[in-house]
């Protein structure tokens, strides 16, 4: 009776999913598409939450539907309303429809016989057999930032890869947004709560469902959550200090791995006793690059002011070789 | 006890979130429409909100079920606001 | 009945054929990068549907970590291509 009901659930969810998925991509209205986006990414979560795996549950609601979300729909603002139908050829259409069909069937056919071995190598038993000395007792914070950390390392440059491609590429997009007393008055409220709950996931990350990019991108929420109630053209902080955040995540993770390279021969090799604090601190860098970073992403370019800071510097140090 | 309980305010909150998702798809008008989501939807939450807190036992995690529950109304409110307000505004520029 | 493993990898592959094809038939930006998102939410389904280890026992946490580095990997993505399309639009004006 209890299978029979988790049966029953599991299949709602998938069926929903693939009902949201659907109307995401074959919809004509662009604002309804990315509506069943938000509401698939969030119905997502559930499912990461159903199969137990609560950190990405955490960051697929967070990340995946939040600032996804709100990339989106910061997006379409300009955006022509309606998707026209594609120009493709019937033929073409037969192709792909057909291409695509085939390829599922395959996958679908290698998922059956693949998944019936059960017989196979396991990282989890390694994991928690080497989880005490890695520093933290969560297994995914384990892996993420000790086991793996070169490629969360990684990872950081390709998000500082993408944040300077956006400034590169465009000014930051400028919203008409009429912001309301509510809002506003909410903002109040909600921007320290969610700084708190930001450096809460931070600090939990170690023993229990969170870590860095949760709280990153918590905190790029807050700051999209003032830019959308106080939408203000002047530059409100100091161009410099971004520019410090952007690089503060990464230039930790090489530096403690340059450390950690000059006192045990290996780069980003942890001492068990150690681990914890390092862990600790690259991850606090980490969380203020990724929200700086995301919040960099969501205003879509360069601030105001930010070239003048450049040409300001470089028109200086020209007076001083001329003079 | 408390689980029949429980169970009885889960069902009530399920039927509110059913009632209120009805109202979504039938209701003519974007206003009524966002009446029936931020009535139904807050209740049903708060229904869902009360039978886990009965199933929960420790308190810091029922504290912090009573705060989702709050802050989730407060931000329902604060977007049916929102969405009112532009639908308003774009009603009056049609006229 | 069919097993939750199968079930969840088999919706999986249907996410990612969803957004296949919808990526290969649009050919507006915005259409195209919301069927890539959900092509990669059937991918990241189904790598966690592989770590799931049954009701009773901890799930494998390495392709968790892969997941994770993956979802913040696809909004950087995301990011780039929104700006990447906005430049053209500017570019294709003038």
């Amino acid at each position: 009776m209890i299978e029979l009901l988790w049966s029953v659930f599991d299949l709602s969810l998938v069926l929903l999913l693939l009902a949201l998925a659907w109307g995401t991509c074959s919809t004509r209205d662009v604002m309804r598409a990315v509506t069943l986006f938000i509401a698939m990414g969030l119905l997502l979560a559930i499912i990461w939450a159903r199969l137990k795996a609560p950190d990405l549950a955490l960051a697929e609601a967070v990340i995946g539907a939040g600032i996804s979300g709100a990339l989106f729909l910061s997006a379409i603002k300009d955006y022509p309303s309606t998707i026209t139908v594609s120009h493709r050829t019937p033929v073409l259409q037969g192709l792909i429809n057909a291409f695509t069909l085939a390829l599922v069937i395959l996958m679908s056919w290698a998922v059956w016989h693949g998944l019936n071995m059960s017989d196979g190598i396991r990282l989890s038993d390694q994991v928690v057999a080497q989880a005490p000395v890695s520093g933290v007792s969560n297994p995914v914070t384990a892996v993420l930032l000790n086991f793996r950390a070169y490629d969360t390392l990684l990872e950081l440059a390709v998000v500082l890869t993408a944040v300077l491609t956006v400034l590169t590429l465009n000014d930051r997009r400028y919203s008409h947004v009429v912001s309301s007393p509510l809002l506003q008055g909410m903002t109040h409220w909600l921007v320290p709560l969610l700084v708190v709950t930001s450096g809460y996931l931070l600090w939990v990350g170690a023993h229990a469902p969170g870590g860095a990019f949760q709280a990153g991108a918590m905190l790029a929420a807050a700051m999209i959550l003032l830019q959308l109630a106080f939408p203000s053209r002047r530059q409100q902080f100091s161009l410099y200090l971004v520019r410090f955040l952007l690089v503060i995540g990464i230039f930790t993770f090489v530096v403690v791995g340059i450390w950690m390279l000059l006192l045990n021969d290996v780069f980003l090799a942890f001492d068990p006793d150690w681990a914890g604090t390092l862990i600790l601190i690259i991850e606090t860098m980490a969380t203020l690059s990724i929200a700086t970073a995301l919040a960099l992403a969501y205003l879509g370019g360069r601030p105001m002011g930010w070239e003048e800071g450049a040409r300001n510097n470089s028109a200086s140090t020209e007076n001083e070789g001329a003079g | 006890m408390t689980n029949i309980l429980a169970v009885l305010a889960i069902f009530s909150g399920l039927f509110f979130f059913l009632s209120g998702s009805i109202g979504l798809l039938r209701l003519p008008d974007i206003f009524t429409r966002l009446h029936a989501l931020a009535k139904a939807d807050n209740i049903g939450l708060a229904f869902i909100a009360l039978g886990v807190i009965m199933l929960e036992s420790d308190i810091l995690n029922n504290i912090k079920i009573v705060i989702i529950w709050l802050l989730v109304m407060a931000a329902s409110a604060i977007s049916s606001h929102l969405v009112a307000r532009h639908a308003l505004r774009e009603h009056r520029s049609d006229d | 009945m069919i097993s939750e493993q199968l079930l969840y990898s088999l919706a999986g592959i249907g996410l990612f054929g969803i957004g296949l094809r919808a990526t290969l038939l649009h050919h507006m930006l915005i259409p195209r990068l919301l069927a890539l998102n959900v092509c990669g939410a059937g991918v990241f389904l189904i790598f966690i549907t592989i770590a799931y280890a049954g009701a009773e026992s901890r799930p494998d946490a390495v392709p968790h970590a892969l997941v994770l580095t993956g979802i913040v990997v696809a909004v950087s993505a995301t990011a780039m291509s929104l700006a990447l399309g906005r430049r053209l639009e500017a570019l294709n004006d003038e």
